[in-house]
């Protein structure tokens, strides 16, 4: 895994400071050798190349970006990647197995959760740290739970819906 | 967006924080949660030479209440433990009010109490809290600890009395001296966006009487207002219709809203004497009062 800087030409490039971290992601243990000022979300996206997590806005309004950092929803372009040393990071791709979808997936496909799909993956990590702690949500609680993740499409509806409807199927499982 | 370069440390214990800010002095900042302080180096209207992360400092991620009846809140307890905490609900109603408004549930998972006071912004929710609630930061620096009530806390907007080699370790709401009540109202377009008016009320009542009172102002003006005339008028009274009034009153003639894009000046004033009004009209001892006024 390489990640390339600009060389700005000025002493400051020539000594650019890189730490190295160790974290977790999806459940692989990874080390990367990063600058401080990485954000979090780039590191997902450029170093490991998991570009399910979208940047929306950069400026902590959308949500768009929203990981689990050790079960806990945050946005990740607002958070230094140098910050997930020692810590367990969970992004879209971590919800699927190889062969099944997660319940929220299949509840965004089931009631039509999305439209262009940019907001769904913090859509879903958000909700999937709403039920990890509260497995029988009402519709005011998914509400409360969604209010820092912005969908431009739908209108919010069929989401809170889709994650009733994981939140059921999660509870059929257990 | 990408912050301009800076060192990073991230010490294990206070002392050694501290000795990194003694070395940074001016240039060096103090990163907690980060909700305030990422974006703004993300955007380069700050940009540190060095930020001190005091996550890996054991110890600060705590909110207690001491035998005497202060509630101490560490440097690294976020609003979502205090917006969840089962210890706030039944004894800090205007606590308990403000933790589930603070800008977004993601937000709220990271970002710290300690960390917005010392962030002042005038917008801030948590210091028109801790004014209302007679709160103190306390300050660790190279020659110890000292507690710094948050009324001298805050000298302007963005801008605090703390040395740069001083870390603030945990705010202390003092103890009640009668039964807690009140609350914190904040009219804001939408979750997550700054309060266009936020009110803070805090009372404590022995029998009918108050006996001490805070009112504070988030958002209109240019820092966190004390309504400390409206607070006077209720001490020493029983809550009735006409103490209410005119606190509402002499709070809304304490606020210095400008006019903007989130409302008029006019407007703005008025809201504080209304939102005044509905937390005290709902005020009996242990009822907290929230709300989302859009």
């Amino acid at each position: 895994m390489a990640i390339v800087y600009d060389d700005l030409g000025d002493e400051a490039a020539s000594e650019v400071p890189v730490r190295r971290i160790r974290f977790t992601i999806n459940g692989s243990k990874k080390i990367a050798e990063i600058e401080p000022r990485m954000l979090l979300a780039h590191l997902i996206r450029r170093g490991l190349g998991l570009t399910g997590t979208h940047m929306g806005c950069d400026t902590t309004n959308c949500g768009a970006c929203t990981v689990l950092v050790d079960g806990k929803a945050i946005k990740s372009c607002t958070m230094l990647a140098v910050q997930a040393d020692g810590h367990e990071i969970t992004t879209v791709e971590g919800l699927a197995s190889a062969s099944e979808l997660h319940p929220l997936q299949e509840g965004f496909k089931e009631e039509h959760g999305l439209q262009c799909g940019f907001c769904t993956p913090g859509m879903m990590l958000a909700a999937k740290a709403l039920l990890d702690r509260n497995p029988d949500p009402t519709e005011e609680d998914v509400r409360w739970a969604l209010s820092g993740n912005l969908c431009r499409c739908t209108g919010y509806q069929n989401i809170v819906k889709s994650v009733l409807w994981a939140a059921e199927k999660l509870r059929a499982e257990a | 967006m990408y912050p301009s370069r800076f060192r990073y440390e991230a010490p294990n214990s206070l002392d050694e924080a501290i000795g990194l800010l003694r070395d940074g002095g001016d240039d060096a900042k103090v990163l907690a949660g980060g909700q305030s302080l990422v974006p703004l180096m993300k955007l380069r209207f700050a940009s540190p030479e060095m930020l001190v992360d005091i996550n890996n400092v054991p110890g600060l991620a705590y909110h207690r209440a001491d035998p005497d009846g202060s509630l101490h809140i560490g440097a690294l307890c976020r609003h979502a433990d205090l917006e969840h905490s089962d210890q706030l609900a039944g004894t800090q109603p205007t606590m308990a009010a403000a933790a589930p408004l603070i800008a977004d549930p993601l937000v709220r998972n990271r970002g710290t109490l300690v960390g917005s006071l010392c962030h002042a912004d005038p917008q801030g929710d948590w210091a028109s809290v801790m004014l209302a609630l007679g709160g103190t930061v306390v300050a660790q620096g190279p020659l110890g600890r000292r507690a710094i009530p948050v009324a001298e806390f805050v000298t302007g907007p963005f801008q605090n009395v703390l040395e740069p080699d001083e870390l603030a370790i945990e705010a202390v709401v003092p103890p009640a001296k009668g039964a807690r009540s009140g609350g914190y109202l904040k009219l804001e377009r939408r979750v997550g966006d700054f309060a266009t008016v936020g009110v803070a009320v805090a009372i404590e009542t022995a029998g009918e009487t108050v006996v001490r009172a805070g009112i504070a102002l988030t958002g209109v003006g240019g820092s966190t207002i004390g309504a400390t005339e409206a607070a006077a008028a209720l001490t020493g009274k029983p809550l009735t219709a006409e103490t209410i009034a005119e606190a509402a009153d002499l709070a809304a003639g304490a606020a210095r809203p400008k006019t903007d894009h989130r409302g008029s000046a006019d407007y703005k004033r008025h809201m504080v004497g209304v939102f005044v009004r509905r937390i005290l009209g709902g005020t009996a001892p242990g009822t907290a009062t929230a709300e989302r006024a859009a």
